[in-house]
């Protein structure tokens, strides 16, 4: 049995001849924050939808908990305890904000709850039966997160959940987000925000082009040579 | 509790009203109204598939035709009971709706393309005339030693409370809650567990399931017909554009939208029916552009502002 919650190993995804993921091997611990950073097209994403079961890999192998984990559905994915939030927030718009968590819970039916009220936890309280539709973009990117919450998941994938928050509001969802890896929940963040990802992660892996080009704290990522050239050109 | 278990059975007493109080009171017209319950349980079984799952069968006649023969042929080969053999009618559709079921790969126009496709491939095979010891080919079928106008009628309104039961329960179900989360974003509604291939098949065949029961029962009504008459492309359209009229994944949608379209039809129809086609047309025109959701859309809207007034501002996070 891996310690690891998450194993990544020499994964390829490739689209036509394009690698968008080129060799690229992580591994996460229980109660971990790793952000994945990098300039756009970098794959940090599409390493998001390889591990959460959208895209298939084409090479190499994704450990759950020690257990290989490639091709299997979406859905299996989420009962293992697995789950993620979207860039593009994809709520259930004929639903209300309370029947979009509870399709998870009714689906997923995890056996202990991660947090006692989903919505509660990220402060959705008071919208709970508003249609989702009539939501704006923040409140469904928070409704994205209870309701992978209401799965109660041992690792999380969050990607970009704090683009278009205030600072305010970052310092909320990074305390939020801390509270889950006290819990032992693993988080996978891929982040722009540098100062969300400072509050956030010990470690960061730095992709460009597919690849890793950097592992590390955040503070050394910003002396290494190759990470400046790649962001600021050389 | 009892309010709530009131309006949901609301609906099948103002349709127990219409079609079983109806012909002894105001509308002694059995026929048209056998027609109405047979568009209506059509509508429904629509509203299964293209409400909850967002899939617009336009070839879904061909379970309805599929259910009418599979009905007939079990009942003048095999000598089945007509009971049992309506039964089989609705099965024979969904035999033929599981050979399909690759056609849930599609989505959109090119699922709506190749359901029309698949429903005259159906038709094609009917009135092959080389079947013609199995189906009587492009001759029709004859049920009239079955015939019996009245259980038939009785039969098409219990179908028709079944499916707007069916219908009540995907509203208040976690099935129903998935399947919606479904035809809203696949991915999301993946990632919340739901399984996707499974829900999308349980809401196919129940609606194949429904369209065969109907044609079954509407061959036992009307006895004789030809392939013609139950394949008629017409019978999806009518039946999709009473599902829309009245809106789509709601209960009262396709009961508004039958009721009011179908007796606008049979008015227009007897009245002036050279206006048919243009009255008609407009109808639709009218409908995507001031009304996609539908007239229920209309009763949402009211209801929300009412909320919305009720709670105060709108309120931000």
């Amino acid at each position: 049995m891996s310690e690891s919650v998450l194993d990544v190993r020499q994964v390829v995804k490739k689209f036509g001849g394009f690698r968008a993921l080129d060799g690229v091997s992580l591994s996460i611990r229980p109660g971990e924050i790793l952000a994945l950073v990098g300039p756009n097209g970098s794959g940090k994403t599409t390493c998001i939808n390889v591990v959460s079961g959208l895209y298939p890999a084409d090479e190499g192998e994704v450990l759950f908990q020690g257990q290989r984990i490639n091709g299997l559905s979406m859905s299996s994915l989420a009962r293992l305890g697995i789950n993620r939030t979207f860039q593009i927030p994809k709520p259930f718009k004929a639903l209300t904000v309370e029947e979009n968590v509870d399709v998870a819970l009714r689906n997923i039916h995890p056996a202990t709850p991660l947090v006692d009220d989903p919505l509660a936890f990220v402060g959705m309280d008071h919208v709970r039966d508003r249609m989702a539709s009539t939501l704006n973009s923040g409140q469904q990117k928070l409704l994205d997160l209870a309701r992978a919450l209401a799965g109660a998941p041992k690792l999380l994938l969050v990607d970009e959940l704090a683009a278009g928050m205030n600072p305010a509001e970052l310092r909320q969802l990074a305390g939020k987000l801390r509270e889950l890896a006290s819990r032992g929940v693993a988080l996978l963040v891929v982040e722009h925000l540098m100062g969300f990802v400072n509050q956030l992660a010990e470690r960061v892996i730095v992709m460009n082009a597919g690849r890793e080009i950097f592992e590390g704290s955040l503070a050394a990522a910003a002396k290494d040579a190759t990470v400046v050239e790649v962001y600021l050109g050389g | 509790m009892l309010k709530r278990l009131g309006s949901m059975g609301l609906p099948l007493v103002v349709l127990v009203l219409i079609f079983a109080v109806g012909p002894y009171t105001v509308f002694n017209n059995p026929a048209t109204l056998f027609e109405m319950m047979a568009f209506l349980a059509l509508a429904q079984g629509i509203n299964v598939l293209y409400g909850f799952t967002g899939y617009l069968p336009f070839g879904y006649v061909g379970f309805f035709g599929a259910g009418a023969y599979g009905a007939s042929v079990v009942v003048l080969k095999l000598h089945f009971p007509i009971l049992l053999a309506i039964l089989a009618g609705g099965v024979i559709a969904v035999l033929i709706s599981v050979i399909l079921l690759p056609m849930l790969r599609l989505s959109g126009a090119y699922f709506a393309i190749g359901s029309l496709a698949a429903a005259e491939i159906v038709y094609n095979v009917v009135a092959n005339p080389n079947l013609q010891s199995v189906t009587n080919g492009p001759y029709g079928i004859n049920l009239a030693p079955v015939f019996n106008a009245t259980l038939s009628y009785w039969l098409m309104l219990v179908l028709v409370l079944v499916a707007v039961t069916f219908v009540i329960w995907l509203r208040h179900s976690s099935f129903g809650f998935s399947l919606l989360a479904l035809r809203d974003d696949p991915v999301s509604a993946g990632m919340a567990g739901v399984n996707i291939v499974r829900t999308r098949t349980l809401a196919w065949l129940a609606s194949a399931f429904i369209a065969g029961l109907a044609g079954a029962i509407y061959a036992w009504h009307i006895s004789v017909f030809y392939p013609g008459t139950m394949f008629d492309l017409n019978i999806s359209i009518f039946a999709i554009v009473f599902t829309l009229f009245g809106g789509r994944a709601t209960v009262w949608g396709p009961i508004i939208g039958t009721v009011v379209l179908y007796g606008l039809y049979n008015w227009i129809g007897f009245s002036t029916p050279q206006y048919f086609q243009l009255v008609y047309g407009l109808l639709i025109v009218g409908l995507v552009l001031f009304l996609p959701n539908g007239v229920m859309s209309l009763i949402g809207r009211r209801r929300k502002s009412r909320h919305a007034e009720r709670k105060g501002a709108v309120m931000n996070v």
